[in-house]
Protein backbone atom coordinates (compact mmCIF):
# COMPACT_ATOMS: atom_id res chain seq x y z
CA UNK A 1 0.00 0.00 0.00
CA UNK A 2 2.66 2.40 1.11
CA UNK A 3 4.75 1.45 -1.90
CA UNK A 4 1.91 2.32 -4.29
CA UNK A 5 1.52 5.75 -2.73
CA UNK A 6 5.19 6.52 -3.08
CA UNK A 7 5.19 5.34 -6.66
CA UNK A 8 2.21 7.51 -7.42
CA UNK A 9 3.81 10.59 -5.91
CA UNK A 10 7.02 9.89 -7.78
CA UNK A 11 5.04 9.50 -10.96
CA UNK A 12 3.24 12.80 -10.49
CA UNK A 13 6.52 14.53 -9.72
CA UNK A 14 8.06 12.89 -12.77
CA UNK A 15 5.33 14.23 -14.97
CA UNK A 16 6.45 17.58 -13.71
CA UNK A 17 3.98 20.25 -14.56
CA UNK A 18 2.04 18.32 -17.16
CA UNK A 19 -1.09 19.74 -15.59
CA UNK A 20 -4.24 21.12 -17.15
CA UNK A 21 -2.52 24.42 -17.95
CA UNK A 22 0.25 22.85 -20.03
CA UNK A 23 0.08 23.91 -23.65
CA UNK A 24 1.07 21.17 -26.08
CA UNK A 25 3.61 21.97 -28.84
CA UNK A 26 0.88 21.65 -31.47
CA UNK A 27 -1.32 24.20 -29.70
CA UNK A 28 1.03 27.15 -29.36
CA UNK A 29 0.64 30.26 -31.51
CA UNK A 30 3.55 32.56 -32.19
CA UNK A 31 3.22 36.28 -32.89
CA UNK A 32 4.38 37.45 -36.31
CA UNK A 33 7.77 38.22 -34.74
CA UNK A 34 8.07 34.74 -33.27
CA UNK A 35 7.26 35.58 -29.65
CA UNK A 36 5.15 33.48 -27.26
CA UNK A 37 3.38 35.62 -24.69
CA UNK A 38 1.63 32.86 -22.79
CA UNK A 39 3.45 30.67 -20.27
CA UNK A 40 3.54 27.04 -21.42
CA UNK A 41 2.60 25.77 -17.96
CA UNK A 42 1.25 28.63 -15.84
CA UNK A 43 3.97 27.77 -13.31
CA UNK A 44 6.83 30.28 -12.87
CA UNK A 45 10.14 29.07 -14.28
CA UNK A 46 13.03 28.16 -11.97
CA UNK A 47 16.28 29.83 -13.14
CA UNK A 48 18.46 27.31 -11.25
CA UNK A 49 16.85 24.42 -13.10
CA UNK A 50 17.10 26.46 -16.30
CA UNK A 51 20.87 26.81 -15.93
CA UNK A 52 21.12 23.02 -15.56
CA UNK A 53 19.09 22.43 -18.72
CA UNK A 54 21.27 24.91 -20.62
CA UNK A 55 24.55 23.29 -19.47
CA UNK A 56 23.60 19.64 -19.68
CA UNK A 57 24.61 17.73 -22.77
CA UNK A 58 21.58 15.43 -22.45
CA UNK A 59 19.07 18.29 -22.08
CA UNK A 60 19.29 21.69 -23.79
CA UNK A 61 23.04 21.55 -24.47
CA UNK A 62 22.71 25.23 -25.38
CA UNK A 63 26.35 25.88 -24.59
CA UNK A 64 27.29 23.53 -27.43
CA UNK A 65 26.60 26.58 -29.59
CA UNK A 66 26.49 29.55 -27.17
CA UNK A 67 28.94 31.05 -24.72
CA UNK A 68 27.53 32.28 -21.39
CA UNK A 69 29.99 34.04 -19.04
CA UNK A 70 27.79 33.31 -16.04
CA UNK A 71 28.31 29.56 -16.64
CA UNK A 72 32.08 29.82 -17.12
CA UNK A 73 32.66 26.92 -14.71
CA UNK A 74 30.96 24.53 -17.17
CA UNK A 75 33.65 23.43 -19.66
CA UNK A 76 33.52 23.98 -23.44
CA UNK A 77 31.19 26.66 -24.72
CA UNK A 78 30.61 26.75 -28.45
CA UNK A 79 30.73 29.67 -30.85
CA UNK A 80 28.08 28.76 -33.42
CA UNK A 81 25.45 31.16 -32.00
CA UNK A 82 25.81 34.57 -30.37
CA UNK A 83 27.10 34.99 -26.78
CA UNK A 84 24.04 34.98 -24.54
CA UNK A 85 25.35 37.53 -22.02
CA UNK A 86 22.73 40.28 -21.80
CA UNK A 87 20.00 38.20 -23.50
CA UNK A 88 17.56 39.30 -20.78
CA UNK A 89 18.17 42.93 -21.76
CA UNK A 90 17.95 42.38 -25.49
CA UNK A 91 14.76 40.31 -25.45
CA UNK A 92 11.47 40.25 -23.56
CA UNK A 93 10.31 37.11 -21.76
CA UNK A 94 7.79 36.43 -24.54
CA UNK A 95 10.49 36.77 -27.21
CA UNK A 96 12.87 34.46 -25.35
CA UNK A 97 10.10 31.87 -24.93
CA UNK A 98 9.50 32.02 -28.66
CA UNK A 99 13.23 31.67 -29.46
CA UNK A 100 13.66 28.64 -27.20
CA UNK A 101 10.44 26.95 -28.34
CA UNK A 102 11.11 27.46 -32.05
CA UNK A 103 13.90 29.86 -33.01
CA UNK A 104 12.96 29.56 -36.67
CA UNK A 105 9.88 31.73 -35.99
CA UNK A 106 12.20 34.58 -34.92
CA UNK A 107 15.26 33.93 -37.10
CA UNK A 108 14.54 32.77 -40.63
CA UNK A 109 15.99 29.29 -41.25
CA UNK A 110 18.01 29.48 -38.03
CA UNK A 111 20.48 26.72 -37.32
CA UNK A 112 19.18 26.68 -33.76
CA UNK A 113 17.09 23.56 -33.05
CA UNK A 114 13.41 23.92 -32.10
CA UNK A 115 13.11 22.76 -28.52
CA UNK A 116 9.31 22.68 -28.25
CA UNK A 117 8.14 21.17 -31.48
CA UNK A 118 6.94 17.68 -32.36
CA UNK A 119 6.31 17.56 -36.09
CA UNK A 120 7.83 18.35 -39.47
CA UNK A 121 11.10 16.42 -38.98
CA UNK A 122 12.98 14.58 -41.72
CA UNK A 123 13.98 11.02 -40.73
CA UNK A 124 13.29 11.54 -37.05
CA UNK A 125 15.47 9.25 -34.96
CA UNK A 126 15.10 7.64 -31.56
CA UNK A 127 17.28 10.07 -29.56
CA UNK A 128 20.96 9.48 -30.47
CA UNK A 129 20.66 5.80 -31.39
CA UNK A 130 20.54 6.38 -35.15
CA UNK A 131 17.41 4.19 -35.25
CA UNK A 132 13.97 5.28 -36.42
CA UNK A 133 11.65 6.92 -33.93
CA UNK A 134 8.88 4.81 -32.45
CA UNK A 135 5.77 5.94 -30.63
CA UNK A 136 4.74 9.42 -29.68
CA UNK A 137 7.13 12.28 -30.43
CA UNK A 138 8.44 14.12 -27.36
CA UNK A 139 9.76 17.66 -27.77
CA UNK A 140 13.47 18.18 -26.95
CA UNK A 141 12.49 19.99 -23.76
CA UNK A 142 9.34 19.68 -21.63
CA UNK A 143 7.05 22.70 -21.24
CA UNK A 144 8.41 23.36 -17.76
CA UNK A 145 12.01 23.02 -18.89
CA UNK A 146 11.33 25.71 -21.50
CA UNK A 147 9.92 27.95 -18.76
CA UNK A 148 12.96 27.27 -16.56
CA UNK A 149 15.35 28.12 -19.40
CA UNK A 150 13.47 31.35 -20.13
CA UNK A 151 13.57 32.27 -16.42
CA UNK A 152 17.35 31.77 -16.44
CA UNK A 153 17.84 33.77 -19.66
CA UNK A 154 15.89 36.64 -18.05
CA UNK A 155 18.58 36.81 -15.33
CA UNK A 156 21.26 37.51 -17.98
CA UNK A 157 21.23 41.29 -17.76
CA UNK B 1 56.98 -0.27 -48.19
CA UNK B 2 58.14 0.38 -44.66
CA UNK B 3 57.17 -1.90 -41.81
CA UNK B 4 55.51 -0.47 -38.76
CA UNK B 5 55.37 -1.32 -35.11
CA UNK B 6 52.94 -1.26 -32.19
CA UNK B 7 54.64 1.83 -30.81
CA UNK B 8 52.47 4.15 -32.87
CA UNK B 9 49.31 2.82 -31.23
CA UNK B 10 50.73 3.49 -27.77
CA UNK B 11 51.54 7.08 -28.72
CA UNK B 12 47.94 7.49 -29.81
CA UNK B 13 46.52 6.53 -26.45
CA UNK B 14 48.62 9.06 -24.56
CA UNK B 15 47.65 11.91 -26.85
CA UNK B 16 43.99 11.13 -26.26
CA UNK B 17 44.27 12.32 -22.68
CA UNK B 18 45.31 15.80 -23.77
CA UNK B 19 42.91 18.71 -23.45
CA UNK B 20 41.38 20.31 -26.51
CA UNK B 21 44.14 22.28 -28.14
CA UNK B 22 43.60 24.71 -30.93
CA UNK B 23 45.07 23.98 -34.30
CA UNK B 24 47.82 25.80 -36.03
CA UNK B 25 45.81 26.63 -39.12
CA UNK B 26 48.87 27.88 -40.96
CA UNK B 27 51.04 24.78 -40.62
CA UNK B 28 51.82 22.85 -43.80
CA UNK B 29 51.76 19.09 -44.16
CA UNK B 30 54.72 17.17 -45.54
CA UNK B 31 54.74 13.44 -44.81
CA UNK B 32 58.03 11.60 -44.16
CA UNK B 33 59.81 14.80 -45.20
CA UNK B 34 58.94 14.06 -48.83
CA UNK B 35 55.23 13.78 -49.69
CA UNK B 36 53.80 17.29 -49.99
CA UNK B 37 50.12 17.41 -49.16
CA UNK B 38 47.84 20.20 -50.36
CA UNK B 39 45.64 20.92 -47.35
CA UNK B 40 44.37 24.30 -48.58
CA UNK B 41 43.46 25.28 -52.12
CA UNK B 42 40.92 27.22 -54.16
CA UNK B 43 37.42 25.75 -54.03
CA UNK B 44 36.47 23.77 -57.16
CA UNK B 45 34.20 25.68 -59.56
CA UNK B 46 31.04 23.76 -58.65
CA UNK B 47 31.11 25.05 -55.05
CA UNK B 48 32.76 28.43 -55.60
CA UNK B 49 29.40 30.09 -54.89
CA UNK B 50 29.53 28.86 -51.29
CA UNK B 51 33.26 28.50 -50.46
CA UNK B 52 36.38 30.40 -51.57
CA UNK B 53 38.84 27.79 -50.43
CA UNK B 54 38.76 24.19 -49.35
CA UNK B 55 40.65 22.97 -46.30
CA UNK B 56 41.62 19.51 -45.17
CA UNK B 57 40.45 18.42 -41.71
CA UNK B 58 44.16 18.18 -40.84
CA UNK B 59 44.34 21.97 -40.55
CA UNK B 60 41.75 21.95 -37.77
CA UNK B 61 43.49 19.47 -35.52
CA UNK B 62 45.84 20.17 -32.61
CA UNK B 63 49.62 20.42 -33.15
CA UNK B 64 50.12 16.99 -31.59
CA UNK B 65 47.52 15.34 -33.80
CA UNK B 66 48.90 17.11 -36.84
CA UNK B 67 52.42 15.89 -36.08
CA UNK B 68 51.33 12.26 -35.86
CA UNK B 69 50.49 12.38 -39.54
CA UNK B 70 53.85 13.84 -40.57
CA UNK B 71 55.78 10.61 -40.17
CA UNK B 72 54.50 7.15 -41.01
CA UNK B 73 56.15 5.72 -37.90
CA UNK B 74 53.99 7.99 -35.74
CA UNK B 75 50.80 7.39 -37.72
CA UNK B 76 48.88 4.47 -36.16
CA UNK B 77 46.78 4.26 -39.35
CA UNK B 78 49.84 2.83 -41.09
CA UNK B 79 49.39 -0.37 -39.06
CA UNK B 80 46.23 -0.94 -41.10
CA UNK B 81 48.22 -0.32 -44.28
CA UNK B 82 50.76 -2.88 -43.15
CA UNK B 83 48.05 -5.43 -42.50
CA UNK B 84 46.54 -4.77 -45.94
CA UNK B 85 49.96 -5.39 -47.51
CA UNK B 86 49.72 -8.99 -46.31
CA UNK B 87 46.17 -9.30 -47.61
CA UNK B 88 47.28 -7.82 -50.95
CA UNK B 89 49.61 -10.72 -51.67
CA UNK B 90 47.56 -13.51 -50.10
CA UNK B 91 45.55 -15.73 -52.46
CA UNK B 92 41.87 -16.08 -51.58
CA UNK B 93 38.69 -17.53 -53.11
CA UNK B 94 37.95 -20.31 -55.59
CA UNK B 95 40.35 -18.90 -58.22
CA UNK B 96 43.30 -19.01 -55.83
CA UNK B 97 44.40 -15.51 -56.78
CA UNK B 98 45.63 -12.54 -54.78
CA UNK B 99 45.31 -8.83 -55.59
CA UNK B 100 49.01 -8.89 -56.44
CA UNK B 101 48.50 -11.58 -59.10
CA UNK B 102 46.49 -9.16 -61.22
CA UNK B 103 47.77 -5.76 -60.10
CA UNK B 104 51.43 -6.24 -59.17
CA UNK B 105 52.84 -3.95 -56.49
CA UNK B 106 50.38 -1.77 -54.54
CA UNK B 107 52.29 1.28 -55.83
CA UNK B 108 50.97 0.48 -59.29
CA UNK B 109 47.56 1.47 -57.99
CA UNK B 110 48.72 5.08 -57.50
CA UNK B 111 46.13 7.36 -59.12
CA UNK B 112 43.16 5.08 -58.45
CA UNK B 113 41.98 6.48 -55.13
CA UNK B 114 41.77 10.16 -56.25
CA UNK B 115 39.05 9.44 -58.84
CA UNK B 116 36.72 7.38 -56.63
CA UNK B 117 33.71 7.22 -56.32
CA UNK B 118 33.49 6.67 -60.06
CA UNK B 119 30.92 5.67 -62.66
CA UNK B 120 31.16 2.01 -63.69
CA UNK B 121 29.88 1.59 -67.23
CA UNK B 122 29.13 -2.16 -67.18
CA UNK B 123 27.39 -2.00 -63.82
CA UNK B 124 25.58 1.22 -64.70
CA UNK B 125 26.23 2.70 -61.26
CA UNK B 126 28.58 4.91 -59.30
CA UNK B 127 30.97 2.80 -57.28
CA UNK B 128 33.10 3.54 -54.26
CA UNK B 129 36.57 2.05 -53.94
CA UNK B 130 35.29 -0.56 -51.48
CA UNK B 131 32.58 -1.62 -53.94
CA UNK B 132 35.20 -1.98 -56.67
CA UNK B 133 37.47 -4.05 -54.42
CA UNK B 134 34.53 -6.32 -53.65
CA UNK B 135 33.82 -6.67 -57.35
CA UNK B 136 37.36 -8.02 -57.79
CA UNK B 137 36.91 -10.35 -54.86
CA UNK B 138 33.63 -11.79 -56.06
CA UNK B 139 34.11 -11.88 -59.83
CA UNK B 140 37.85 -12.33 -60.30
CA UNK B 141 38.89 -14.19 -57.16
CA UNK B 142 35.71 -16.10 -56.39
CA UNK B 143 35.95 -14.82 -52.79
CA UNK B 144 33.37 -13.49 -50.34
CA UNK B 145 32.81 -9.74 -50.45
CA UNK B 146 34.01 -7.83 -47.40
CA UNK B 147 31.47 -6.10 -45.17
CA UNK B 148 31.25 -2.36 -45.78
CA UNK B 149 33.66 -0.32 -43.62
CA UNK B 150 34.74 -3.49 -41.83
CA UNK B 151 38.41 -3.52 -40.67
CA UNK B 152 39.78 -5.68 -43.51
CA UNK B 153 38.04 -3.48 -46.12
CA UNK B 154 39.12 -0.24 -44.44
CA UNK B 155 42.72 -1.44 -44.19
CA UNK B 156 42.71 -2.17 -47.93
CA UNK B 157 41.23 1.25 -48.64
CA UNK B 158 43.98 2.75 -46.47
CA UNK B 159 46.64 0.92 -48.50
CA UNK B 160 45.13 2.15 -51.76
CA UNK B 161 44.92 5.69 -50.37
CA UNK B 162 48.49 5.62 -49.06
CA UNK B 163 50.02 4.94 -52.47
CA UNK B 164 48.14 7.97 -53.88
CA UNK B 165 49.10 10.39 -51.13
CA UNK B 166 49.88 13.84 -52.49
CA UNK B 167 47.83 13.36 -55.65
CA UNK B 168 44.87 15.73 -56.06
CA UNK B 169 41.36 14.41 -55.47
CA UNK B 170 39.62 14.57 -58.83
CA UNK B 171 36.23 12.87 -58.91
CA UNK B 172 34.04 13.34 -61.99
CA UNK B 173 30.64 14.86 -61.31
CA UNK B 174 29.25 15.19 -64.80
CA UNK B 175 28.11 12.70 -67.42
CA UNK B 176 26.49 9.54 -66.07
CA UNK B 177 27.61 10.30 -62.49
CA UNK B 178 25.70 13.56 -62.37
CA UNK B 179 22.41 12.13 -61.16
CA UNK B 180 24.10 10.44 -58.20
CA UNK B 181 26.04 13.62 -57.48
CA UNK B 182 22.79 15.64 -57.43
CA UNK B 183 21.31 13.14 -54.98
CA UNK B 184 24.34 13.54 -52.72
CA UNK B 185 24.12 17.31 -52.97
CA UNK B 186 20.50 17.29 -51.92
CA UNK B 187 21.40 15.15 -48.90
CA UNK B 188 24.21 17.54 -47.97
CA UNK B 189 21.73 20.38 -47.59
CA UNK B 190 18.90 18.36 -45.96
CA UNK B 191 18.25 19.25 -42.34
CA UNK B 192 17.90 15.79 -40.78
CA UNK B 193 16.58 14.69 -37.43
CA UNK B 194 15.05 16.34 -34.42
CA UNK B 195 17.89 18.88 -34.30
CA UNK B 196 17.21 19.72 -37.97
CA UNK B 197 20.85 20.09 -38.93
CA UNK B 198 22.38 19.58 -42.36
CA UNK B 199 25.99 18.81 -43.21
CA UNK B 200 26.19 22.38 -44.52
CA UNK B 201 25.00 23.88 -41.21
CA UNK B 202 28.08 22.52 -39.47
CA UNK B 203 30.70 22.09 -42.20
CA UNK B 204 29.93 24.95 -44.62
CA UNK B 205 28.45 27.67 -42.39
CA UNK B 206 30.45 26.99 -39.22
CA UNK B 207 33.83 25.46 -40.03
CA UNK B 208 36.46 27.04 -37.83
CA UNK B 209 33.94 27.48 -35.00
CA UNK B 210 33.80 25.38 -31.86
CA UNK B 211 30.67 23.28 -31.29
CA UNK B 212 31.01 22.44 -27.63
CA UNK B 213 34.48 20.77 -27.44
CA UNK B 214 34.78 20.09 -31.17
CA UNK B 215 36.58 22.33 -33.62
CA UNK B 216 34.45 22.12 -36.77
CA UNK B 217 36.27 21.39 -40.02
CA UNK B 218 34.84 21.45 -43.52
CA UNK B 219 34.03 17.75 -43.18
CA UNK B 220 36.23 16.87 -46.15
CA UNK B 221 36.92 13.23 -46.99
CA UNK B 222 40.36 13.52 -48.63
CA UNK B 223 41.93 12.15 -45.42
CA UNK B 224 39.96 8.91 -45.30
CA UNK B 225 40.31 6.34 -43.97
CA UNK B 226 41.04 8.33 -40.79
CA UNK B 227 42.69 6.94 -37.70
CA UNK B 228 40.73 8.54 -34.85
CA UNK B 229 42.29 8.97 -31.42
CA UNK B 230 38.75 8.84 -30.07
CA UNK B 231 38.12 5.20 -31.02
CA UNK B 232 41.73 4.19 -31.76
CA UNK B 233 41.02 2.60 -35.13
CA UNK B 234 40.76 3.37 -38.81
CA UNK B 235 37.35 4.77 -39.75
CA UNK B 236 35.53 4.72 -43.07
CA UNK B 237 33.74 7.68 -44.61
CA UNK B 238 30.32 6.09 -44.42
CA UNK B 239 30.75 5.35 -40.73
CA UNK B 240 31.62 9.00 -40.21
CA UNK B 241 28.54 10.12 -42.17
CA UNK B 242 26.46 7.75 -40.08
CA UNK B 243 27.80 9.25 -36.86
CA UNK B 244 27.21 12.82 -37.98
CA UNK B 245 23.61 12.09 -39.01
CA UNK B 246 22.96 10.13 -35.82
CA UNK B 247 24.13 13.19 -33.87
CA UNK B 248 21.27 15.21 -35.33
CA UNK B 249 18.88 12.75 -33.60
CA UNK B 250 17.97 11.29 -36.97
CA UNK B 251 17.30 7.82 -38.32
CA UNK B 252 20.59 7.42 -40.13
CA UNK B 253 21.61 5.45 -43.25
CA UNK B 254 23.88 2.38 -43.39
CA UNK B 255 27.47 2.17 -44.62
CA UNK B 256 27.39 0.97 -48.22
CA UNK B 257 23.82 2.20 -48.82
CA UNK B 258 22.97 3.93 -52.12
CA UNK B 259 22.41 7.11 -50.14
CA UNK B 260 25.90 7.11 -48.63
CA UNK B 261 27.49 6.24 -51.99
CA UNK B 262 25.81 9.37 -53.41
CA UNK B 263 26.83 11.46 -50.40
CA UNK B 264 30.41 10.21 -50.68
CA UNK B 265 30.59 11.27 -54.32
CA UNK B 266 29.24 14.72 -53.50
CA UNK B 267 31.42 15.31 -50.43
CA UNK B 268 34.52 13.97 -52.24
CA UNK B 269 33.83 16.40 -55.11
CA UNK B 270 33.82 19.31 -52.64
CA UNK B 271 37.45 18.39 -51.96
CA UNK B 272 38.58 18.21 -55.60
CA UNK B 273 42.05 19.76 -55.58
CA UNK B 274 42.99 18.74 -52.03
CA UNK B 275 45.54 15.94 -51.81
CA UNK B 276 44.69 12.36 -51.01
CA UNK B 277 45.93 12.12 -47.43
CA UNK B 278 44.71 8.78 -46.08
CA UNK B 279 45.28 7.17 -43.77
CA UNK B 280 45.13 10.44 -41.84
CA UNK B 281 45.07 11.09 -38.10
CA UNK B 282 42.16 12.89 -36.48
CA UNK B 283 40.70 13.17 -33.00
C1 LIG C 1 23.00 24.14 -32.97
C2 LIG C 1 23.20 25.48 -32.48
C3 LIG C 1 22.34 26.07 -31.39
C4 LIG C 1 21.86 25.50 -30.25
C5 LIG C 1 22.05 24.07 -29.75
C6 LIG C 1 21.16 26.53 -29.54
N1 LIG C 1 21.23 27.69 -30.24
FE1 LIG C 1 20.45 29.51 -29.65
N2 LIG C 1 21.04 30.33 -31.44
C7 LIG C 1 21.78 29.71 -32.41
C8 LIG C 1 22.06 30.63 -33.48
C9 LIG C 1 22.85 30.33 -34.74
C10 LIG C 1 21.45 31.86 -33.12
C11 LIG C 1 21.44 33.19 -33.89
C12 LIG C 1 20.13 33.40 -34.58
C13 LIG C 1 20.20 33.05 -36.04
O1 LIG C 1 20.69 33.86 -36.82
O2 LIG C 1 19.79 31.96 -36.38
C14 LIG C 1 20.82 31.63 -31.82
C15 LIG C 1 20.13 32.62 -31.10
C16 LIG C 1 19.72 32.50 -29.79
C17 LIG C 1 19.21 33.57 -28.98
C18 LIG C 1 19.14 35.03 -29.37
C19 LIG C 1 20.56 35.54 -29.30
C20 LIG C 1 20.74 36.99 -28.93
O3 LIG C 1 20.96 37.25 -27.77
O4 LIG C 1 20.63 37.82 -29.84
C21 LIG C 1 18.92 33.04 -27.74
C22 LIG C 1 18.38 33.77 -26.54
C23 LIG C 1 19.24 31.63 -27.81
N3 LIG C 1 19.73 31.34 -29.06
C24 LIG C 1 19.09 30.73 -26.76
C25 LIG C 1 19.35 29.36 -26.83
C26 LIG C 1 19.01 28.41 -25.78
C27 LIG C 1 18.44 28.79 -24.43
C28 LIG C 1 19.35 27.17 -26.24
C29 LIG C 1 19.14 25.82 -25.62
C30 LIG C 1 17.89 25.51 -25.01
C31 LIG C 1 19.96 27.37 -27.54
N4 LIG C 1 19.93 28.69 -27.86
C32 LIG C 1 20.51 26.35 -28.31
C33 LIG C 1 22.23 28.39 -32.38
C34 LIG C 1 21.93 27.46 -31.39
C1 LIG D 1 25.93 19.01 -35.46
C2 LIG D 1 27.08 19.24 -36.26
C3 LIG D 1 27.40 18.34 -37.42
C4 LIG D 1 26.61 17.96 -38.48
C5 LIG D 1 25.17 18.31 -38.74
C6 LIG D 1 27.45 17.15 -39.34
N1 LIG D 1 28.69 17.01 -38.81
FE1 LIG D 1 30.30 16.11 -39.69
N2 LIG D 1 31.44 16.51 -38.02
C7 LIG D 1 30.99 17.22 -36.92
C8 LIG D 1 32.06 17.28 -35.95
C9 LIG D 1 32.00 17.99 -34.59
C10 LIG D 1 33.16 16.60 -36.51
C11 LIG D 1 34.55 16.40 -35.91
C12 LIG D 1 35.38 17.65 -36.15
C13 LIG D 1 35.57 17.92 -37.61
O1 LIG D 1 36.38 17.23 -38.27
O2 LIG D 1 34.87 18.79 -38.16
C14 LIG D 1 32.73 16.15 -37.83
C15 LIG D 1 33.54 15.45 -38.73
C16 LIG D 1 33.18 15.09 -40.01
C17 LIG D 1 34.06 14.47 -40.98
C18 LIG D 1 35.51 14.09 -40.74
C19 LIG D 1 36.44 15.11 -41.34
C20 LIG D 1 37.90 14.72 -41.20
O3 LIG D 1 38.74 15.44 -41.74
O4 LIG D 1 38.19 13.74 -40.56
C21 LIG D 1 33.33 14.29 -42.12
C22 LIG D 1 33.80 13.66 -43.41
C23 LIG D 1 32.00 14.81 -41.87
N3 LIG D 1 31.95 15.29 -40.59
C24 LIG D 1 30.96 14.82 -42.79
C25 LIG D 1 29.65 15.21 -42.50
C26 LIG D 1 28.54 15.05 -43.42
C27 LIG D 1 28.66 14.49 -44.82
C28 LIG D 1 27.43 15.48 -42.76
C29 LIG D 1 26.00 15.42 -43.18
C30 LIG D 1 25.48 14.16 -43.54
C31 LIG D 1 27.85 15.98 -41.48
N4 LIG D 1 29.20 15.76 -41.34
C32 LIG D 1 27.02 16.57 -40.54
C33 LIG D 1 29.76 17.79 -36.73
C34 LIG D 1 28.69 17.70 -37.63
Amino acid sequence: MKRTTITLIALLAGLGMANADTVAPADITFTDDGALAQSLTGVAGDPVEGAKVISSKSLGNCIACHEISDLADVPFHGEVGPILDGAGDRWSEAELRGIVANAKMTFYESMMPSFYKTDGFIRLGKAYTGKAYEGEVEPLLSAQQVEDVVAYLMTLK
Amino acid sequence: MKKFHGLAAITAASVLGAAVATADENAELVINGEIEITTRTNAPAHISDVLDEVLSGWRFRSDQTQEMEMDDFDNPGMLGVESALDTWSTADGSEGKSCADCHGEPEEMAGVKPVYPKWNEEAGEVRTLQMQVNDCRENRMGAEPWGYDKPVAIDMEALLASVSRGMPVNVAIDGPAQETWEQGKEMYYTRYGQLELSCANCHEDNYGNMIRADHLSQGQVNGFPTYRLKNTKLNGMHSRFKGCIRDTRAHTFSPGSDEFVALELYVASRGNGLSVEGPSVRN
